[in-house]
This record gives structure tokens, C-alpha cells and sequence, in this order.
């Protein structure tokens, strides 16, 4: 089980890396490692050239904006966003979800970046980014773009970045004073891929009543699902018992994916009974 | 009084793998290195209809690339004759070197690459070119042996591989005349063993005299010499087999397997170091697991709750071929009655032959299946007759004063089963107590109250332990002092090494560090069976217990001439031998071995002969028979189905304990394999008999997030009469009773929803699938 | 195929080698520093035997490449103890607390643990086995290791074992 050959790049500018990746056919970015060095070892895929993106220092780091939101380098290890208080702060969702992400050996090396382009299914890091509107930045030959993170899958494993673009960083908005948040999963073991992941945000309008409600689920689709619909249902009410049940009858038409190993409607019964829960949580910490 | 032998004294293995300085096959890298990548079948059944490696052979850094066609000259013998012998098998299907015309399972060896390294290796073997032709693949045991299912070899008549009937009693009479009658349907599912070592082995071909060295990771090192002579055509004293530290066995490292035979031939051949190490996808396909048994079985009994007797059949899942015999059926039908006292029993097993991974035993080897299938019948009829599940067995137990108890039962090799010790009552009892049995009820109801469903559940075993007949020990000191130990028995994590050495220090000075065992080397031991069936510490230390007494004898004798003094007036302490109570008059060891060896011209001091060396094969024929009786606590979310471990309560039966912290640790770590087998290890295939879990991420092993937060582990020591020592194996006893006992406790917290537990594992969309039925659609 | 000459700093030590740039910081450590401690149990990131502290964190070395590990500080097992008679005290505590079996986990194990202990000097048991969470043991059941680490963390802080 050893990777295939490969002509390795380790640039150190975006700038740099970017020529690389004009230039070369078939070259994958590496980022922490952390899902693309399995999938090398098992020969699942056999790129011609590797472009480490590690020695490119201007690619991490968490920066707090002037108004309490993040921006954070894609080449930040999710260790460090993890014990980093300014993101407890501004986005106690991902510092939740973190925690479930792998174990510590692979957040001390895996990057966020890596994980919303690698892009499972159920991966908590994007489903995060889905419930609270991240935006991400793109860079390529032409210079940077930005779209909205609801953008950015186009599809099971596939993020809207060229083969010639690099992900280089997110914008995450700071969560408004009195938020209510839960991230929970269902995975088998600790650390494990979620089954079924559910990320919860509940903003307080001047009330006391959900101003803005998000519900997102990992697991269910091929990328994070918002739940406009249970959203809609949860505004502008105080998250009553029978306001949840409204919002959790809208999990009954979801069309999970299936496998060798978890039934759908198995996919389908455990969304219901997380967003019950997490719903419950939320609306705990709403203030 | 002992001062070694059943205290806590320090493992001799740990500091070298403390420190990183273990050497495991892997590790071995002698100059001029080559290694070995094999290509394997994608499918689970194909005809091959060509194989080109001419592109394969052409790559740089590429020493040899061997299909069947190529290595078949060089062998006397291209099947691996392994079977063990019995009558109950209906066709013969030994495993080719590599395959021949027909692959049978994804995975099997289709040629073998050598290259400078492994990436080349592999690189190498993505060029070599396979027609196959696709044939119809047999998924599944039970459909197997329907009459129009495709065959799983195409030249075979049928899938029905084995077939035997173990019997005693007049079962059918007993079943028309009792009162009350159960059934069930049990699907179990063992998966493999995944020793965090992988399998691999190094053949190093001497050239200067012709012989061959194999380090293999391998539990049988005598067994793999034998095989390895037979293919070859060698005699035996050209090979040799070595184990270096072995990262786990768990069963299928006794299985000798194609590649090691493969990589010796290419050894040969290419007259250079040769190195494979399985890696850790090929282990999901390639090395051997336990898998399916379909159970159908009945249970008659009185209005007391006594069983009358226990029928049934059984269909398990053999894989393509047999790699060790019909050992993993048999263990687990005879496990099934083996602690109750059943009068009238019957069970049918037919072993049937599919296209997957053969299936030998893994730690447990059929037992936790038979255990299962009575815990599941005993907890039906607990629930008929309302009685306390407790009570039922209680009644059934075979009792502590029946001891020697003669029961009507078989071994495979066809000697009476006789439980030569044990009560199994009390030690019922004292794993109920440990796990506050009695009080659950209300704390049960306390939980539920807060809408909490806590469950309690328990299981009874005996474990054949020990089997024979022998294993070689030979003790010896030679002229520096020190203690040599040689065994055909051989070490994988289980502290052999140290067991061996407590032993013999007990005798020869109490000075372990004084002692150097060396286990599983042919080169070291003439003869060997190996590590299997919880078998050394009685095999081989029943042999270095009488070894070291003999050489202990003679060391004795030697000093009381070279002192003067009377041998019962002697001891010997550290690395001499003193009178009692006098260190000023000792001689060392290493003097009285001087002395033993002998001097041209004068006689042997003492007259005891020359040397000090014992050899010993102790025969132990008839098995001793460990018990236990294991009570879990589960808690379970019954929305979502989880299971979560709360307590589990373990008391066990191992006769008399050589190292009790050692003893713990084989049960700690087959309880923990228990767990995975109960809720988490499952080998999948789908309906093309392709593999569907092929990492470590999809067949989840047990991790420490995982273990119960209470493990509570209880000792009664009868000795066996069998050996000296009084001692029984433990190495697989912890595994046996795990899985019954929580599905007797998941069913009992999920007793409102009528949740009824037929399969493990059990997962949680399983039980979702029972309480909240709607929800499957 | 593509070669690059490197410097690994391991245990202090600096190894001048030449690997091929596909080839794992593992292997590297194993075939060229001649580091065989550092044991593969999976080589897809689950097991967590191979894990080495890199700069002090500990981190899967199967899914390092060599040629990424240049002027990190990589630790392995062989570099735990202070010397040839002494053992660091975690090595110490597995010995005691039969925290070990076969031993083929325990370098990833006590990599994992020297980083947990350097960060939380005191921690709970529940702490630990999250920890360890992401390294397969299939001989001890993991109980021990959690004992092991509880005394270690104990003598670390100078207490009594």
C-alpha cells in the first residue's frame, strides 16, 4: 500500500503554487495530508505531480476582522482553530463540531482548507461552513474570487475550485450577540465520520423570538443540506416543543444517501432525532 | 510457597518494545533486500484465461514476476495440504501456491512481483495483464447449498464442503415429551482477527549450504517448516522457520498461507533476500476470518426451566477454501452445551463453501458462537416461564460437587470431554454479585422513570483449553551460568517468553534475568505444535516445569559433591547454589555447569551424567476446561439505537493464575474483541461477493471511546488435575461469553419495545428497525 | 522516478538520506534512519501505530511524506527515554500496568500520550481514552493504557505513583 510515483512541488507563495498548477497536468494540492495520503497509499488516485501547499506561510492563520468576524487561512491546522479562543468567540459552532473531527493526530495536521475540498458527505468542517454562511476565497491565474459557501459544492466530493485554483481562505461571519448553537453527530466510534451530522444556529430577534434560524445536515446528501423550509417554519417563533415537531416533520422527505453499510431511511430516522435534539440545545443556549 | 510463579513480576518482553527496539518481521532487513508486492483477483469468482507479465518484467528495479505457470516447475508440491483430518468432509479444496485456471475469492494470489522496493513492486503489478473470464459467485452460506446454486469451484459437484452431526441422548424423544418447546433463528457474524501486525515473512536463502531461513509472523513455525519442506521437496534440516516479535496473532497467523510459500520459492529462485509484508487491505482479503453461521436450534424444557434437550442445525460459512479444517464449526457446536447439563443433544452442522476469504478460527474459535446460541435459547425460556434469567441457568449449571463430570461429548480427535474441574455455580454467583445483579431491577426502573433504558444480561461458558498432546521446552545451562529455554511453542503479545522463564526460575534460582527463552524457532526446538487453542501455558509449561525439575535435579547433585555437603541440605539462589542458610558455601552455576560438562580423564561429579540439559515433551492428552460467567450493563438510546456499555462484571476459571496481572490482560483484551463482535466487526460482502469493508474505517474495530466505563474482573482458581501446575488457558476465554451476554442485555433495556436480539453484531438501525417500525420505509 | 536528498532531525539526530518523494516520513524513518520503532499497522491513517511527534504534536507519520518532514523536529519511541537505563515515565508506567501485550501499538500510544501529558498534565481518565481514541490496541482492551497514563501523569507531576 504505498502511493504511486509522482513528481513532488513544494512552493512557497499562493503565487507560486498557482503557476504550478497552470503549468502542470493532472497535480493535485496537497494540503494536511489527512484524507489525500490515504487515498495515494490505496492508489485511489494517481496524480502525476503533488503541490504541498505546507511551505506556503501566507495560506494560515486566523485574523479577527473589525467586526468580530473570522478570516481564516486554508492552510490553518484544525488543531489550532480548535484551541483558538478568538474562534470559541466568534464561532462557538465550529470549536463544537471540531472536537468530533478525527482524532488528534489528524487535526494536528489536517487543515480546513483540506476538508471543505476534500468535501465527505458527512465531514463536520463543511457542514459548519454551510450553517453559517461562510464565504470562501478562491484564488487562480486571474486573481481571487469570492462565493457564498452554499456555492461552493457542485456535487458528491466536489468543490467549485478549478484544477488550476487553490482555496485559500473563509470569511466567517461573527455569530450576533445571543445565538443559540448546537453541532451534534451519530457516528459509531469516537472520531468517526458522522452518520448523520446536525449543525443548529437559532438567532434572538429583539423579542426574544428566532430572528434567523439555520439547520444543516451532513450525511443526508451528497454536500451539507440546509433545511430552508424547518427554517422558515422556526422564524419567529420561540422554539416552542410544537415548533420543533414542525420543523422535524420536514426531515420526513428527505431522500438520504445509501450504502453497504447505513440504510437510508436508517439516514433519514437518525436527522429527525438529531435536529430534535440539537434543536433542543440551541434553543437552551439562545439568549 | 511460590516466589515466581503466580506473582506479578515483570514482563521480560517490555523493554526492548518500550523503547522501539522490538524486532518484528517488518523490522528484518538483511542486505540485498528485494520485496514483494502480489497481485490479487478482483473477483470473487472468474476462469483465468491468460496472464501476461512480459510488461510487468520489463520495468526498471523489477527482479522477477511469477504467475502459477512460472513457479509450478520449481515446486514438488503446488497445493497447500493443510486439512486436518476428518471424516465429515465431503470434498477436498486445498489452496494452490497461486491461482491455477480459476480464481475463487478477491484476494486470492495471482502472482507474485519482486522488485528493489515495495512501490516498485506494486507499480509493477498494476501492468500485469489478466484475462478473466467472470463466473456466477456464491455469496452466501446458506444459499450455497441450495441445489440450483452456482458452484463457488465450477468443477466442484456442490458446495457442501463438511458435514457432521454431534449427537448424545434421544434428543427427539426428549422433544415429543416436553412440556415446553422454543425456537430460534440466530445469524452470527465473527469478522477477522487484525493483529495490529499484519502477516509477512523474509526468506533468506544461504547459498553456501543450500538452506533457507523464513522469518514469519506466524503462529506455527513447526507447521510452516512442514509445509514449506513438502512444496519445496526439501528435507527438513534445509529450512528453517523463526519467529521474531510477533504484533498479535489472534488465530489466523496459525493458518500457513500461499505467499509465504511464494516469497520462499522466489527466494530460491532469485538467490537473494526476499521480503513481503502484508499490508493492511490485503489483510481484509486475504488472511482468514471467522464470518457467518446461520443457527437454526430448539430447546425443550419442564415447567421447571431443567433442559431436556437442544437440537438444531447449523450452516457455516467455510469461504473458497479449507486453509485449516472444519475446527471453527465443530468448536462451536460443541461449545453450545458444554456448561449446562443438557441430557439429549443433536446438532447438525454442514460447512458450506463460498467464494469469499477461507475461514478459519480467530481468538474463540467457534465457541462464542455455540455460547450465543444457548444463551439466546436460555433467555427464551427465562422470558416463558417468567422466570429470573439468573435462576434458569442456576438450575442448569453443570454443579460444582459433579466435578470430574464425564459428559457424553466428543473432541474432533474423538476423546471423551470430560470437565475436570470447575463450579461453575459459584462462579456464577460471584459475577452476579460483582455486577449488583439483584439491585438492578430498581435501578432499571429509577432509569426508565427518567425515560432511560438501562438493561443487565448475562452468559455462562466453558472453554476447551489446553489441546495436546504436547509442546516442546528444553532447559539448559550452559558454561557462563546462563539459562537457556527453547520452545516449539511460539509468542505473539501473550508474555510467553515470560511465562516460561517464571517457570523455570522458580526451580533454578528465582533469577529471571538470568534466563533467555527462545520461542517458535525450528532452528531452537526439534519439535513444536505452536501458539493456538489457549494451549501454551499448559503445553509448554507443563514441559519447562518438568524440564527445569530435572535439570534442577541434576544441578543438585553436581554441587552437593563440589560442596560436600547433602543435596537436601542445598538451594539455589540467583546464579548459584548455596546450603541453606549459608551463602558462604555456594558454588555458582556457571562452576557447577563447568564441572557437569566434564574434564578428559575424570569422572562426572555426582555421577549424574554429563551437561545440564533437559528436554522435555510433556503429553497432556485430555483438554482442561476453563469457565466463566460474564454480566454486562447497557444502556440504550432508543431513538437512535446506541448502545453504550456501562459495566461489565467477569468472573473467571483458569485454574491456578502463573501471573495475574498477565491472566487479566487476556481477559481484559478478549473482552474488548467480545465487544467489537457484539456491536461493531463486521466483515461485509455484497450480493457479488465483493468485500464491502476493506479499512480500518469501515470495519471498526472496538476503541478506548468504546470500552464500558466499569470492568470488573473476578479469579476462582481450581486447579486442574491434568498437569502439575494446575493450570487451564486464558487466551481466548474473555471473548466467549461477551456477545451473549449484551444481547441478553440489550434486549432486556429494550424490553418495553419487544426488542428481540437474532444477529450480532448488533447495530443501532437494527434496533431502530424494532422499536420505531415506521421508520423503515 | 523522482529522488530528493534530505535532512531529517530525529531524536536530536541528524539523518542525511536520499528517498524517493513518494516515500512516507514512516518508511522513511524505518528503511533510511534505520528507526524501526515506528510501527505501520494500516498506512490509511486509522490505527495510529506509526504516530510521531513532529515539532512536538503528534501526527500520523504514513500520511507524512519524508520530503515534507524537512527542518521539522521529528520524535519517535527510540527518542522517549532520557538514556539507556532509564525509561521516561510513561514507558515506566505501561511496564507496571501491563500496558502493553504484543507491544506493535504501544510506540504510537506513547507518542500520543507524551503529547497529551506535555498539554494537560493532569487529566481524567475520560480525557485519556479520548486521546487514545484514534489508536487500535487489540490486545489489552485499552484499560491498562488508561492506568498506566493516570500514574504516569501522577509521577510527571511529582506525586507518588
Amino acid at each position: 500500500m504505498k502511493a504511486p510515483a509522482f513528481e513532488y512541488h513544494d512552493p512557497t507563495t499562493l503565487a507560486e503554487a498557482i503557476a504550478l498548477l497552470c503549468r502542470l497536468e493532472n497535480a493535485r494540492p496537497l494540503a494536511g495530508g489527512q484524507s489525500l495520503m490515504p487515498m495515494l497509499n490505496m492508489r485511489f488516485v494517481q496524480p502525476d505531480h503533488v503541490v504541498d501547499l505546507n511551505r506556503i506561510a501566507e495560506l494560515s492563520g486566523i485574523r479577527v476582522l473589525p467586526d468580530g468576524a473570522l478570516e481564516i487561512g486554508a492552510m490553518t491546522r484544525q488543531r489550532d482553530i480548535e484551541r483558538d479562543a478568538r474562534v470559541a468567540q466568534a464561532c462557538p459552532l465550529m470549536v463544537e463540531a471540531l472536537a468530533q473531527v478525527g482524532h488528534r493526530q489528524t487535526r494536528n495536521r489536517g487543515t480546513i482548507g483540506g476538508s471543505l475540498c476534500h468535501m465527505d458527505p458527512a465531514a463536520e468542517l463543511p457542514l459548519v461552513c454551510a450553517a453559517v454562511d461562510a464565504v470562501v476565497r478562491i484564488a487562480g491565474p486571474g486573481g481571487e474570487r469570492e462565493i457564498p459557501f452554499a456555492e461552493f459544492p457542485l456535487g458528491y466530493m466536489t468543490p467549485a475550485v478549478g484544477p488550476d485554483e487553490l482555496l485559500v481562505g473563509l470569511h466567517v461571519p461573527a455569530a450576533p450577540k445571543g445565538q443559540g448553537h448546537a453541532f451534534l453527530e451519530f457516528a459509531r466510534r469516537h472520531g468517526d465520520f458522522a452518520i448523520v451530522a446536525v449543525a443548529v444556529l437559532l438567532d434572538p430577534g429583539p423579542d426574544g423570538r428566532v430572528a434567523r434560524a439555520s439547520v444543516a445536515l451532513g450525511g443526508v446528501g451528497p454536500a451539507p443540506l440546509r433545511l430552508a423550509e424547518a427554517e422558515a417554519l422556526l422564524r419567529g417563533t420561540a422554539v416552542e416543543d410544537d415548533a420543533i415537531a414542525r420543523a422535524l416533520a420536514t426531515t420526513a422527505s428527505l431522500d438520504p444517501m445509501e450504502d453497504a453499510l447505513v440504510p437510508g431511511w436508517y439516514r433519514r430516522h437518525l436527522a429527525g432525532v438529531l435536529l430534535g435534539r440539537a434543536l433542543g440545545i440551541a434553543r437552551e443556549r439562545m439568549a | 510457597m511460590t516466589r515466581i510463579v503466580g506473582r506479578d513480576v515483570k514482563r521480560i518482553e517490555d523493554p526492548a518494545l518500550l523503547r522501539g527496539r522490538g524486532r518484528f518481521v517488518d523490522d528484518i532487513a538483511p542486505p540485498g533486500l528485494l520485496h514483494v508486492a502480489f497481485l490479487r483477483s478482483p473477483h470473487a469468482h472468474a476462469a483465468i484465461l491468460s496472464v501476461d507479465c512480459s510488461a510487468a518484467r520489463a520495468m526498471p528495479g523489477v527482479h522477477a514476476v511469477l504467475s502459477y505457470a512460472d513457479i509450478a516447475p520449481l515446486l514438488a508440491e503446488p497445493r497447500l495440504r493443510v486439512a486436518l483430518p476428518s471424516p465429515a468432509y465431503r470434498q477436498t479444496l486445498d489452496r494452490p501456491i497461486l491461482a491455477m485456471d480459476e480464481v475463487v475469492h478477491v484476494g486470492e494470489p495471482v502472482a507474485i512481483v519482486v522488485a528493489t522496493d515495495r512501490a516498485i513492486a506494486e507499480d509493477a503489478a498494476a501492468l500485469i495483464e489478466v484475462e478473466y473470464d467472470l463466473l456466477d459467485p456464491v455469496a452466501d452460506a446458506v444459499a450455497a447449498l441450495e441445489p440450483d446454486a452456482p458452484r463457488a469451484h465450477r468443477t466442484a459437484p456442490h458446495n457442501l464442503l463438511a458435514e457432521f452431526t454431534l449427537a448424545y441422548g434421544d434428543v427427539d424423544a426428549a422433544f415429543a415429551a416436553a412440556p415446553h418447546v422454543l425456537r430460534e433463528s440466530l445469524d452470527q457474524h465473527r469478522g477477522g482477527s487484525h493483529s495490529m501486525e499484519c502477516r509477512g515473512c523474509v526468506a533468506i536463502p544461504d547459498a553456501v549450504e543450500d538452506r533457507l531461513t523464513l522469518w514469519s509472523s506466524t503462529q506455527t513455525p513447526h507447521v510452516a517448516r512442514r509445509m514449506l519442506c513438502d512444496m519445496l521437496g526439501l528435507a527438513e534440516d534445509r529450512i528453517r522457520v523463526a519467529t521474531p516479535d510477533v504484533g498479535g496473532g489472534f488465530g489466523p497467523k496459525l493458518v500457513f498461507y500461499p505467499e509465504d510459500a511464494a516469497v520462499a520459492v522466489a527466494a530460491r529462485l532469485l538467490k537473494c533476500p526476499v521480503k513481503w509484508i502484508e499490508d493492511r487491505r490485503e489483510h481484509f482479503v486475504a488472511t482468514t476470518q471467522e464470518r457467518d453461521q446461520r443457527w437454526d436450534v430448539e430447546i425443550a424444557f419442564d415447567d421447571t426451566g431443567r433442559i431436556l434437550g437442544v437440537r438444531g442445525e447449523v450452516i457455516h460459512d467455510h469461504g473458497a477454501y479449507t486453509a485449516r479444517g472444519i475446527n471453527v464449526a465443530y468448536g462451536a457446536v460443541s461449545a453450545m452445551p458444554l456448561a449446562y447439563v443438557v441430557p439429549a443433544y443433536a446438532m447438525r452442522c454442514r460447512s458450506a463453501v463460498t467464494n469469499k476469504v477461507p475461514v478459519t478460527p480467530v481468538r474463540g474459535a467457534g465457541q462464542p458462537q455455540g455460547v450465543f446460541a444457548m444463551e439466546r435459547l436460555l433467555d427464551a425460556a427465562a422470558r416463558k416461564l417468567g422466570l429470573d434469567r439468573a435462576e434458569i441457568r442456576r438450575r442448569n449449571l453443570v454443579p460444582g460437587d459433579a466435578m470430574p463430570y464425564a459428559t457424553p461429548l466428543r473432541t474432533r480427535g474423538g476423546m471423551q470431554v470430560v470437565l475436570d474441574s470447575g463450579d461453575y455455580p459459584r462462579c456464577l454467583q460471584a459475577a452476579l454479585d460483582r455486577a449488583e445483579w439483584d439491585g438492578f431491577a430498581a435501578r432499571q426502573a429509577a432509569a426508565r422513570a427518567q425515560g432511560r433504558y438501562l438493561g443487565i444480561g448475562l452468559a455462562n461458558y466453558v472453554e476447551g483449553t489446553g489441546r495436546g498432546p504436547y509442546e516442546h521446552v528444553s532447559v539448559r545451562i550452559e558454561a557462563s551460568g546462563r539459562i537457556f529455554v527453547a520452545t516449539g511453542a511460539a509468542a505473539m503479545g501473550q508474555s510467553t517468553h515470560t511465562m516460561l522463564a517464571q517457570i523455570v526460575a522458580e526451580q533454578l534460582g528465582f533469577d529471571m534475568a538470568n534466563i533467555e527463552v527462545v520461542a517458535g524457532d525450528t532452528a531452537a526446538a526439534p519439535l513444536g505444535l505452536g501458539g493456538f487453542n489457549s494451549r501454551q501455558a499448559v503445553l509448554a509449561g507443563t514441559s519447562a516445569h518438568v524440564a527445569a525439575l530435572k535439570v534442577r535435579e541434576r544441578v543438585l547433585r553436581v554441587a552437593a559433591t563440589l560442596l560436600e555437603a547433602a543435596e537436601a541440605d542445598l538451594e539455589i539462589e540467583g546464579r548459584a547454589v548455596q546450603v541453606k542458610g549459608v551463602p558462604a558455601m555456594r558454588v555458582t552455576l556457571a562452576e557447577v555447569a563447568r564441572a557437569a560438562a566434564g574434564l578428559p580423564g575424570f569422572s562426572i561429579p555426582g555421577g549424574a551424567g554429563p551437561g545440564l540439559a533437559a528436554s522435555e515433551e510433556v503429553v497432556i492428552d485430555p483438554m482442561s476446561y476453563a469457565n466463566g460467567s460474564c454480566v454486562a450493563e447497557v444502556e440504550v438510546d432508543e431513538a437512535t439505537g446506541a448502545v453504550t456499555l456501562r459495566r461489565i462484571s467477569f468472573v473467571h476459571d483458569c485454574g491456578r493464575a502463573l501471573h495475574p496481572r498477565i491472566v487479566d490482560g487476556q481477559v481484559l483484551g478478549g473482552i474488548a474483541h467480545g465487544i467489537g463482535n457484539a456491536l461493531y466487526e463486521w466483515m461485509g460482502y455484497d450480493e457479488q461477493a465483493q468485500p464491502v469493508t476493506t479499512t480500518l474505517a469501515e470495519y471498526l474495530l472496538v476503541t478506548s471511546t468504546e470500552m464500558p466505563a466499569e470492568i470488573s474482573i473476578g479469579h476462582i482458581e481450581s486447579p486442574t488435575p491434568l498437569n502439575p501446575l494446575g493450570i487451564k488457558g486464558v487466551g481466548e476465554s474473555g471473548v466467549i461469553p461477551v456477545a451473549a451476554a449484551i444481547a441478553s442485555a440489550i434486549e432486556d433495556a429494550l424490553s418495553p419495545f419487544n426488542v428481540h436480539i437474532t444477529r450480532v453484531p448488533v447495530m443501532p438501525q437494527h434496533l431502530v428497525a424494532q422499536i420505531s417500525p415506521e421508520a423503515v420505509r | 522516478m523522482s529522488e530528493r536528498r534530505i535532512t531529517l532531525a530525529v531524536n536530536g539526530q541528524r539523518h542525511d538520506i536520499t528517498v524517493p518523494v513518494r516515500r512516507s516520513l514512516a518508511d522513511a524513518l524505518r528503511q533510511d534512519c534505520g528507526l524501526t520503532g515506528t510501527h505501520l499497522g494500516c498506512e490509511h491513517g486509522v490505527c495510529g501505530a506509526c504516530t510521531v511527534l513532529v515539532d512536538g504534536r503528534s501526527a500520523r507519520a504514513c500520511l507524512m511524506l519524508a520530503v515534507q518532514a524537512e527542518n521539522l523536529a521529528i520524535t519517535t519511541v527510540e527518542g522517549l527515554a532520557p538514556d539507556a537505563a532509564m525509561l521516561h515515565p510513561l514507558q515506566q508506567a505501561f511496564a507496571n500496568n501491563h500496558a502493553l501485550q504484543c507491544g506493535f501499538c504501544t510506540p504510537g500510544m506513547l507518542t500520543t500520550l507524551v503529547e497529551l501529558l506535555a498539554e494537560n498534565p493532569s487529566p481524567s481518565a475520560a480525557e485519556v481514552r479520548v486521546a487514545i481514541s484514534g489508536n487500535l490496541c487489540r490486545c489489552t482492551g485499552y484499560e491498562t493504557i488508561v492506568a498506566a497514563t493516570l500514574e504516569a501523569a501522577a509521577v510527571m507531576r511529582g506525586e507518588a505513583a
